[in-house]
C-alpha cells in the first residue's frame, strides 16, 4: 500500500509540474514535450486506478497522435513565438485570480462533500473482481460492444467527421499542377481518341519537315 | 496511507485549473491555448476514471473513452484551422481573428 501511495505521489507531482511547465514554457516545442510528460504521468495514474486499457489508449492516442500533431504544426508554422509571448506578464494577474478562484471553489466543494463518495450506488456495469481473471480490457470490451454499442459507433462517427473536416480544411489545389483526371480517363471513347485517315497511294499524311520535299 | 478518491480529484482539479490559467496567460498563442484545453480534458478524464474505480463501475471508463475521442477530434480540427489561418494571414495571433467579422 505504501508503494501505491508513493507511485501516486510521484505521478501526481510530475503531472502537475509538467502541467505548469506547459503553460509557462517560452518555447512551444518544450510546451508540447511537457504535455507529453503530463500525459505519461496521467497514464501512470490510470494504471494505479486499474484502468490499463485507458492508460495504453492515452499513450497511443495522445502521445502517439495528438502530441505529434502539435509538434508537427509548431515546427511547420514559422511563427515568432517571442512576440506571441508578449502579453504574458500583463495577463498574469487576471489569470492567476480566475485560476485561484476556481481552485478554491473546487477544494471547497470537496470539503463540503466530506471527501468521499457517500452515495448508495448501483453500478450500471459492475467492475470485475480482481481475482476473477477478467482483465480490464476484456471487461471494457464486453460492455462496449454490447450495451454501449451505439456509444461506440458515435465515437467512430465523431472521428470520421473530424477526419473529413481536417482534410476539407487543409486540402489545397495549386494552380498549374497537372493531376490525373480519372473521370476524363474513364469517359474516353474510341470515337474521340482514334482517327481513321485515308492515305493516298505514294503520298504521306505525315507533314513534311521544313526544307525537304 | 491510503490513496482515496479525493487525492485523484485534487490532482484533476489542479490540472484543470492549470489549463484554465494557461488560457489566460497565453492569450495570443492559439497553439498553447489548444494545449491548455487538452490539459483540461485530461483532468476530466482523471476524474471519470477515479470515480469509475472507486464506485466499481466500468461506465466511467467507457465515458472517458468517448472523452478521449472528442479530445483527439478537437485537436485535429483545431490544428487544421490554425494551419489554414496561418496560410491566409501569415501569423497565428489570436488578436487578428476579428478580421473575419461579418
Amino acid at each position: 500500500m505504501a508503494l501505491t501511495a508513493g507511485f501516486f505521489y510521484l505521478f501526481a507531482v510530475f503531472s502537475v509540474v509538467a502541467g505548469v511547465m506547459v503553460i509557462v514554457a517560452k518555447n512551444p516545442v518544450h510546451a508540447v514535450l511537457f504535455l507529453i510528460l503530463a500525459f505519461f504521468n496521467a497514464a501512470g495514474l490510470f494504471i494505479l486506478l486499474g484502468a490499463e486499457f485507458l492508460a495504453m489508449v492515452l499513450i497511443i492516442v495522445y502521445v502517439g497522435a495528438v502530441a505529434v500533431l502539435f509538434l508537427f504544426v509548431v515546427m511547420m508554422l514559422d511563427v515568432d513565438f517571442a512576440e506571441l509571448k508578449a502579453g504574458f506578464i500583463k495577463n498574469a494577474p487576471v489569470g492567476l485570480l480566475v485560476g485561484g478562484i476556481v481552485l478554491v471553489e473546487l477544494i471547497l466543494l470537496f470539503l463540503a462533500r466530506g471527501f468521499g463518495l457517500g452515495v448508495a450506488h448501483e453500478p450500471a456495469a459492475a467492475m470485475p473482481a480482481t481475482d476473477s481473471g477478467v482483465s480490464n480490457t476484456e471487461a471494457l470490451g464486453h460492455i462496449l460492444y454490447t450495451k454501449y454499442i451505439y456509444f461506440f459507433e458515435v465515437a467512430g462517427l465523431i472521428l470520421l467527421v473530424a477526419m473529413i473536416g481536417a482534410i476539407v480544411l487543409t486540402l489545397q489545389h495549386k494552380a498549374g499542377v497537372r493531376r490525373q483526371s480519372i473521370a476524363a480517363q474513364v469517359a474516353r471513347t474510341p470515337k474521340d481518341s482514334l482517327e481513321v485517315v485515308k492515305v493516298p497511294s505514294g503520298g504521306s499524311v505525315i507533314p513534311a519537315p521544313d526544307g525537304q520535299s | 496511507m491510503t490513496i482515496g478518491v479525493e487525492h485523484y480529484l485534487t490532482v484533476a482539479a489542479s490540472l484543470f485549473t492549470l489549463g484554465m490559467v494557461g488560457i489566460f496567460l497565453n492569450r495570443k498563442n492559439v497553439i498553447v491555448i489548444l494545449m491548455s484545453i487538452e490539459l483540461m480534458l485530461l483532468a476530466v478524464n482523471i476524474n471519470l476514471v477515479a470515480f469509475s474505480h472507486f464506485l466499481g463501475d466500468l461506465v466511467g471508463q467507457v465515458f472517458a473513452l468517448l472523452n478521449l475521442t472528442v479530445a483527439a477530434a478537437e485537436a485535429a480540427i483545431g490544428l487544421a484551422i490554425i494551419v489554414v489561418y496561418y496560410r491566409n494571414r501569415g501569423s497565428i495571433a489570436v488578436d487578428d481573428v476579428n478580421i473575419m467579422k461579418g
